[in-house]
């Protein structure tokens, strides 16, 4: 091999190195695109419901109560009997078991639907209104092209006849997409197009925000005093080791911690955004120390020198000089580990949030489940409905995340100091 | 009550901020002394004084309470005659009778239940009172002390900074107590589940199937439900799974991981390394369980379509799906912490092979990276010991059979799987199963600590090489 053939082969050699080196930052970023486009082609039309619009005539006949009664009294009052009149009427249905795979086109939450109107307006007796009653998950999803219906019969969840019910509602253009207000407000159910995770924002606040009261005061505390006061010695060494191993203890373990401490020998209540703050609290307390500290080391010694030197205190010098100026870099790092905090699962499904809770909770003792834990809960779910609501929690999810970690970075931005 | 309390302490304490700042600043002019501290420091003085010990004692008072109204009230039941096998039944009792105090209560009482639910309110009444009684003697003997301290003019600002000090302390030793509570709560478990199944039986047991264990009382089994347990818990096909999911995942993140981490430290210009760092970094702030419902619901069911293509028959929970995408989950921890290892690698080296006619790739083969390998072992270590913690993507994608298997394409189970779904609804209290997962949890604490430990050891050692 001559010189020059030796020394191309090396320039080819390094071509091939960068490309290896392009290509993963290229795989890598494609991973990120393919993800967030899949999660979003699968939940973005979960922010939408499909409503069947009917007409709704309130007989006196079926119904108890009469016009211009009170709260209580509507409550109280069966609406069955006016949902079921109304509802086969919006098909002309041959006979019985027509008309029950008519009312399978509605979802289980019409009576309702109509008793809501009723409390709107309670004037309504004698009277027809048109709503717009929520369709039952297959028709839903039917209607939103998730659902192939060239599919044999047996093996579809919706009847030949249902189709034909369907394209009937299409033609006269009785189906429509309204704003999934379900979505948000409902807690969880057993049917997708009534389930929301209204509870599970309502829980993952409650844990995030008892998380953010126990972990940031204690590790903003036990930082400035690793940085600025701790003497060195066997202690401070054994914490220091402590801190760095508890960040890196897997999440599950803190788990076990809180079943076993929490659950089992302080009894506080199970499935409770309480324990999960708790537990998410002591989780990301390392995680909240080390840029913490970080922080605090980055603020140069002149300034605690000039602090002392004209007669402050080592505690002046530090709250009134080192705590201001590390704050920024502080609050970062702390909203950094509450995102990770939000999105952590494993212990929470540990300490019980796995319940199925309806109610959205009221407080952080109430049973509750959380945005992850939805995800995780959901995505067991076998029905189709439950796909596109699972990738529309992550999309939220996902979104809370975004905005936390640009608050962060816009913190540092904004606020650090550069010492140069 | 608490809420209470906690208000009245806060009052207290605000008033006498403002009585301690007054009665000094009069007592310095109407004697003509010098305070041995600006006014507002005898105020804080008292705050602390007055607030911290009661409110050390509630939180104290508060953990244990409930504890010991439970064992107190159990235990009048069974005088009363109440009859109970288990510590299920006895707090189903305790939740009975807390109920029906409560006026929540709509099934049938009977004369036990009633006179344990009186009982019930007897205590909480004597708790509540002893509470509220210790808590203002407390306050009162605190303020006392500290007043005492004042009218001596004492050095407050100190004083103060001493007490703070003190508070700063603690707070740093909240992390030993954390990692004490996983300590005790994982072993209390563990060795109740190895007082019945051998340590041996457990590390090189090559059976796992815990649903066996259906022995509610330890104390109780007979020579065949022995046989029957000792390999049922076997832990062989659990870390076998869990390092093959690993290596999986290793395969997947370090090549890809390692490649731009090296082009991003070397090659990049500053403008791509600004927007491509970030954007990697995304992949680590994704929830695991997003990537546990992509790998469950796309990319298992891509996998088994394409292996149907090809004539292989491939499992939806495939190991394969799992590790693949817990890999991707980890290339950032390689990529950035190969990418600081590399940074620091000091530029003279560099310079000396550029110097010697190397090209640049030559340079970060035969100088860069092997100067770097201990920081780069290190960070790898880091993402292994990630990998075997890591729960949601596993639970969700992996399977829940322990296979012993090598086959990609078969499902496999790990350890953290295997907590989860013995922990995951009810729990039989002190069965075997249960305590299982505690001396899972226990072997994984162990092994990522290790791991951790020497990962840290190799970074600290190379750093210093350099520093």
């Amino acid at each position: 091999m001559t010189k020059e053939e030796r020394l191309k082969k090396r320039h080819r050699a390094e071509k091939r190195f960068r490309f290896y080196g392009l290509t993963s930052i290229f795989v890598a970023l494609l991973f990120v695109v393919i993800l967030v486009q899949n999660i979003f082609s699968k939940g973005s039309s979960a922010f939408k419901k499909t409503v069947i619009t009917t007409e709704v005539f309130f007989d006196q006949e079926l119904l108890e109560i009469q016009n211009g009664a009170s709260q209580e009294e509507i409550m109280e009052a069966d609406f069955y009997d006016i949902m079921i009149e109304n509802l086969i009427k919006a098909y002309p249905a041959k006979d019985r078991d027509e008309e029950d795979e008519l009312l399978k086109l509605f979802s289980g939450d019409s009576e309702i639907e109509i008793k809501k109107a009723f409390l709107n307006d309670n004037n309504l007796i004698g009277k027809t209104i048109t709503l717009d009653l929520t369709a039952s998950d297959d028709i839903d999803q039917l209607h939103k092209g998730n659902y192939p219906r060239d599919l044999p019969e047996e093996r579809r969840r919706i009847s030949d006849f249902q189709l034909v019910i369907y394209d009937y509602f299409v033609e006269n253009k009785k189906i429509s997409k309204n704003f999934n207000n379900y979505f948000f407000n409902n807690g969880d159910s057993r049917d997708p197009e009534l389930a929301g995770i209204g509870g599970a924002l309502v829980g993952s606040f409650y844990s995030i925000l008892i998380c953010l009261l126990l972990a940031f005061p204690v590790a903003v505390l036990a930082s400035i005093y690793l940085e600025e006061f701790a003497p060195k010695n066997k202690i401070t060494d054994f914490i220091e080791i402590n801190i760095n191993n508890l960040a890196a203890v897997p999440s599950i373990v803190y788990g076990l911690l809180a079943l076993q401490i929490l659950l089992a020998t302080i009894q506080l209540p199970r499935s409770t955004p309480l324990v999960a703050g708790i537990t998410l609290a002591l989780m990301t307390l390392p995680r909240i120390i080390i840029p913490c500290r970080a922080s605090l080391k980055a603020v140069p010694p002149s300034i605690r020198e000039g602090a002392l030197a004209v007669g402050a205190s080592k505690f002046q010098s530090v709250f009134h000089h080192v705590v201001p100026l590390a704050l920024p870099g502080t609050l970062s790092g702390t909203i950094i580990g509450l995102a990770q905090a939000l999105g952590e699962t494993a212990p929470l499904i540990l300490i019980g949030m796995v319940a199925f809770v309806v109610d959205i909770p009221s407080s952080p003792v109430d049973p509750s489940s959380s945005l992850p834990v939805q995800v995780y809960l959901w995505s067991e779910s076998a029905e189709r409905g439950f796909v596109e609501k699972t990738s529309a929690t992550i999309m939220m999810l996902l979104s809370f995340l975004i905005v936390m970690n640009f608050i962060a970075v816009y913190l540092r931005q904004k606020f650090e100091k550069r010492w140069n | 009550m608490n809420i209470v309390l906690i208000f009245l302490i806060t009052i207290f304490s605000i008033s006498l901020f403002f009585y301690g700042k007054s009665k000094t600043k009069t007592i310095s002019i109407k004697d003509n002394i010098k305070l041995n501290a600006l006014p507002k420091f005898y105020g804080y003085y008292l705050v602390l004084w007055c607030s911290i010990p009661a409110l050390v004692f509630l939180l104290v008072w508060s953990l244990f309470e409930p504890v010991i109204i439970k064992s107190i009230i159990i235990e009048t039941a069974a005088n009363q005659g109440a009859i109970f096998s288990d510590k299920n039944e006895a707090n189903l009792i305790y939740e009975k009778i807390k109920a029906i105090h409560l006026g929540t209560y709509f099934g049938d009482i009977d004369s036990i239940l009633r006179e344990s639910a009186l009982a019930y309110a007897k205590f909480i009444n004597l708790f509540t009172n002893s509470k509220v009684v210790l808590i203002f003697g407390i306050i009162i003997a605190s303020v006392i002390y500290s007043l005492k301290k004042i009218k001596n003019n004492n050095k407050a600002r100190d004083d103060v900074e001493v007490i703070l000090k003190g508070l700063l302390f603690v707070s740093s030793l909240i992390a030993i107590l954390t990692t004490l509570g996983i300590i005790f709560s994982l072993l209390f478990e563990s060795i109740k589940f190895f007082s019945v199944i051998n340590v041996f039986d457990y590390l090189f047991g090559t059976n796992w199937s815990p649903q066996r264990a259906f022995v509610r009382d330890a104390s109780s089994i007979t020579a065949a439900e022995f046989e029957e347990l000792k390999d049922a818990f076997g832990f062989i096909p659990l870390i076998a799974g869990t390092s093959f999911i690993a290596f999986i995942a290793m395969l997947v993140a370090v090549p890809i991981g390692l490649f731009s981490g090296i082009y991003m430290a070397e090659y990049a210009s500053i403008k791509v390394r600004r927007i491509s760092k970030p954007i990697i970094e995304i992949l680590a702030g994704i929830p695991t369980v997003v990537y546990g419902f992509f790998a469950a619901l796309t990319v298992g069911p891509f996998f088994r379509q394409v292996g149907e293509n090809l004539g292989l028959t491939v499992s939806s929970e495939s190991a394969l799906a799992a590790g693949l995408i817990m890999g991707i989950m980890i290339i950032p921890y390689v990529s950035s912490l190969s990418d600081d290892v590399i940074n620091s690698v000091p530029q003279s080296l560099r310079d000396g092979s550029y110097a010697v006619g190397a090209t640049k790739s030559e340079t970060i083969k035969q100088v860069v990276i092997p100067a770097a390998l201990p920081g780069i072992i290190g960070s790898v270590l880091l993402a292994v010991s990630r990998a075997i913690g890591e729960t949601m993507i596993v639970v969700m994608a992996a399977g829940l059979a322990a296979n012993l298997t090598i086959n990609p394409l078969e499902s496999t189970t790990t350890i953290t799987t295997q907590i989860v779904m013995i922990l995951v609804g009810d729990q039989e209290f002190d069965s075997p199963k249960t305590q299982s997962a505690f001396a899972l949890g226990l072997t994984l604490f162990i092994a990522t600590l290790i791991l951790n430990y020497i990962a840290q050891r190799a970074v600290k050692k190379y750093r210093e090489k350099y520093d």
